[in-house]
């Protein structure tokens, strides 16, 4: 086996692809959340619109996210003078945009549903606008993790933005998933393989806990 | 705690089709009130009405004899004066404990309070052994006992029971049925009940209303409106020969 996939090295990628995707999960949720949230309980002018438009951008290819991140953030792009381009930051920018539509659009089918089936009983117990909402938001919580659940899943398996954005840099942008792909095409399968199964392990830990959290139902 | 409802020329619309079409009554303090009438006649709406979870097209509500309408600035103030209980089950994803305590935590009950007053509506329906259960995972009936239990611990001068024994056994109508008549009697509330169950509005109400057209066809004490209705709609609804 070759030194580069020496235990200090393959940390390093396993810090960097948790930091990207962590990160861009947390980034994802942060904005899908809420904007699920407000989609689902407040109506507006428009609302079917973004409604479809958030489901549209489940099958946005990240590819194409990829590109668009890159031209924004190369030297002569609106954002180039940032010089994010070839960072994690950068990486982490492409990912939220692909798992923040993602988040809420499951956010939105999973508060819709419990505001049909509770928005009565709610107010007639009492509750005002703000409690109603603070109210829908805690019953679809296991909706909500779930969409959280795949948000992850979607950052720590994606390869096309992370690897146009990244530059698959060794030590500074390199992440599991592009490393497989580089093994791959050298022909080092045994190294693409040990990423691959590090990969496995890690995506079957994270979401064993969050499915543990999600079947307890946090109560 | 009691206070009286007037309906005052209620109109309600859905879209092109006029579901109530001029509503009076006046329901006097402490009294339980059963509307009845086919299926699809209004009757639920009526009772969203009452709760101000819909807006009138014309006509008024008197509360405690002032004038109340949904969307107002005082709209949750008489809100949370009366209580609901709905035709099915509705449970928020919590323990039964939970689900009581709802309405006195959204009210700002201080918590020490808030611990007497559920564990002894969850004893009023018999469910003090399932305070720490997870009330999505109780029967239909249970629910349905927590639902009334999480109205009944709010005090409300006014209860709202929309079908509420609809699809429960025998045994959990009798249990509910006797709570809302112990409810009534220790607390004096006025008591507003839909139902499609003839039976169940001669055993609980005062008076009962018949709701035909958008309209209360005829309004009599429970023994009269059944023994001796004096509308022929009345008689031909009791009697099922109208055909709806």
């Amino acid at each position: 086996m070759r030194a580069m996939t020496d235990i200090s090295e393959i940390s390093q990628i396993v810090g960097i692809s948790l930091l990207v995707a962590g990160t861009s999960t947390l980034i994802g949720s942060v904005v899908g959340i809420p904007l699920g949230v407000l989609v689902a309980l407040k109506e507006f002018r428009g609302r079917n619109f973004v409604r479809t438009l958030a489901f549209t951008f489940y099958g946005f290819p990240p590819v194409l996210a990829g590109l668009l991140v890159f031209l924004l953030l190369s030297r002569g792009g609106p954002l180039g003078f940032l010089g994010l381009l070839f960072t994690p930051l950068g990486m982490i920018i492409a990912q939220s945009l692909l798992i923040a539509p993602i988040v809420m659009g499951i956010t939105i089918s999973a508060v819709t549903n419990v505001s049909r089936r509770l928005y009565d009983t709610a107010l007639a117990l009492g509750a005002d606008g703000r409690q109603w909402r603070v109210t829908a938001l805690h019953d679809a919580r296991v909706g909500v993790l779930t969409a959280v659940m795949v948000g992850f899943g979607r950052a720590i398996s994606e390869v096309g933005a992370v690897l146009i954005v990244g530059g698959n840099i060794r030590g500074q942008t390199r992440v599991l998933t592009t490393a497989i792909v580089l093994e791959t095409s050298q022909a080092h399968y045994v190294e693409a393989t040990i990423f691959g199964v590090i990969l496995f392990a890690i995506a079957f830990a994270v979401f064993a806990a969050l499915q543990r959290l999600q079947e307890r139902g946090f109560v | 705690m009691t206070a009286p409802i007037a309906l005052e020329g209620v109109h309600k619309s859905f879209g092109p089709k006029d579901v109530l079409r001029g509503l009076d009554a006046d329901i006097p303090a402490g009294e339980i009130f059963a509307i009845v009438g086919p299926s699809g006649v209004g009757k639920t709406t009526t009772l969203r009405l009452l709760d101000l979870l819909l807006p009138l097209d014309q006509g008024r509500i008197l509360f405690g004899g002032r004038p109340c309408a949904a969307g107002s600035p005082e709209a949750l103030e008489h809100r949370r004066r009366m209580a609901m209980v709905m035709q099915n089950p509705t449970v928020f994803r919590a323990t039964a404990f939970e689900n009581v305590a709802y309405g006195l935590w959204i009210r700002g009950v201080p918590e020490a309070e808030i611990h007497g007053r559920v564990f002894a509506a969850l004893d009023f329906v018999g469910l003090l052994d399932a305070a720490k259960e997870k009330a999505d995972h109780l029967s239909g009936g249970e629910q349905q006992r927590i639902a009334f239990a999480r109205a009944a611990v709010l005090g409300p001068e006014v209860l709202l029971l929309d079908e509420f024994t609809a699809n429960l056994d025998p045994a959990n109508v009798r249990l509910l049925e006797g709570a809302a008549l112990r409810f009534r009697k220790e607390t004096g509330c006025t008591v507003v009940i839909v139902t499609h169950n003839l039976f169940q509005a001669k055993r609980l109400a005062n008076r009962v209303a018949f709701l035909l057209d958008g309209r209360f066809v005829e309004i009599a004490p429970a023994a009269e409106f059944f023994e001796t209705p004096s509308r022929p709609e009345t008689r031909a609804f009791l009697t099922g020969e109208m055909a709806y």
